[in-house]
């Protein structure tokens, strides 16, 4: 059984590499606070607060920054009386 | 004028000081005048390593505040007539250093030393920036390990940024120690290789040292480990890598690349 996982074992180094790429492409890109994706969640936010009150349980943001693109998605519940609240 | 290193990595625990004491040690071991000072405010660890805890009396930021003359503060190797240590303060507040204090000190060691190695602190606070401030050469030290990489490519930026030679509009010489790594396990491709993490940093490389047992044991007996036993691998590692750290054009052989056949078999470490 050991001797079986021994030689089954993917290698981890690999993962490692690629997710380092990955993540400092990133991290260079947003040296100096220039992010685009974290300034657009922050004013994609801003603008649907002018109209509604939000509330912050009811929104998820989530992000997957990738090699080549990354993905923001907002999902905000919208109640009916939103604009009364506003 | 002597040359100001700064030794810095980021994250804690990946080999700084270890580093700045060999390092400083095999420059001084071939007759350079070298000077290793602790900018690690409140954590110091230099003393220790070094072997001369027991004889500090005034430390860096005695110095800076005008409560003591440098010669006071500086401690002289008892095995290596040409290696000083500069300790820093374990007890007062790291905001007793200041940039003006830092300048006249660096100053000062510049013109009476061949090298002023600057242990920095883990992190990137004012310890750390201001160890890096007055550099000429920057020794980023990395383990081949994911959180380590990050740390070391984030100091790589400050030091394009926050030193003076940045602002200065020059280029800040870096160089890449990469420590404690294990060429069996980097064989099996369970740790990052020499040139992953190289293609990830992309600065030169100054030395490899091999994950050992000497590294330790040396600390334990406070001696420098290319003082405490200079035929190791990781002492002959430190004395390449202070070799180029003088400009010298050494190959790099990467450890475990040179494996023998049966070496290979039986999994044995080369280094």
């Amino acid at each position: 059984m050991n001797l079986f996982r021994f030689f089954s074992r993917t290698q981890s180094a690999p993962a490692a590499r690629e997710r380092l790429q990955v993540l400092l492409a990133h991290e260079r890109a947003s040296a100096g606070d220039s992010d685009l994706v974290t300034k657009l969640r922050d004013e994609i936010l801003q603008a649907i607060s002018k109209h509604m009150q939000i509330d912050d349980d009811k929104v998820r943001v989530t992000m997957e920054r990738g090699p080549q693109v990354s993905t923001l998605a907002v999902d905000i519940e919208i109640p009916f009386d939103a604009k009364k609240a506003a | 004028m002597g040359k100001v290193v700064v030794v810095t990595s980021g994250k804690g625990g990946v080999g700084k000081t270890t580093s700045s004491a060999a390092l400083g040690a095999a420059l001084a071991q071939n007759g350079e005048k070298v000077v290793v000072v602790d900018f690690d405010v409140g954590l110091r660890n230099l003393d220790l390593v070094m072997g001369a805890e027991r004889r500090v009396v005034y430390d860096l930021v005695n110095v800076i505040q005008g409560e003591a003359k440098l010669s006071q503060a500086l401690i002289r190797d008892k095995r290596l007539e040409t290696l000083y240590l500069l300790p820093a303060s374990q007890t007062r507040d790291k905001d007793n250093l200041t940039p003006e204090g830092v300048e006249k000190v660096i100053a000062a060691l510049q013109s009476a030393f061949d090298w002023v190695i600057c242990d920095s602190p883990a992190g990137i606070e004012r310890g750390a920036t201001l160890a890096m401030r007055h550099a000429d050469i920057a020794i980023v030290v990395t383990n081949p390990e994911v959180s380590s990489v990050r740390d070391s490519d984030r100091i790589i930026g400050l030091l394009d940024s926050k030193t003076l030679k940045a602002e200065n509009g020059e280029r800040m010489e870096k160089h890449l120690l990469l420590t404690r790594y294990d060429p069996v396990r980097a064989e099996r491709g369970d740790m990052l290789k020499v040139d992953d993490v190289l293609e990830i940093l992309s600065i030169p490389l100054m030395g490899i040292i091999p994950e050992s047992a000497d590294v330790l044991r040396a600390s334990n007996v406070g001696s420098p480990v290319t003082l405490a036993d200079n035929r190791c691998a990781p002492a002959l590692a430190y004395f390449d890598a202070a070799r180029r750290l003088k400009g010298e054009a050494l190959p790099i052989t990467i450890p475990g690349e040179k494996r023998s056949f049966l070496g290979k078999i039986f999994g044995r470490k080369a280094a």
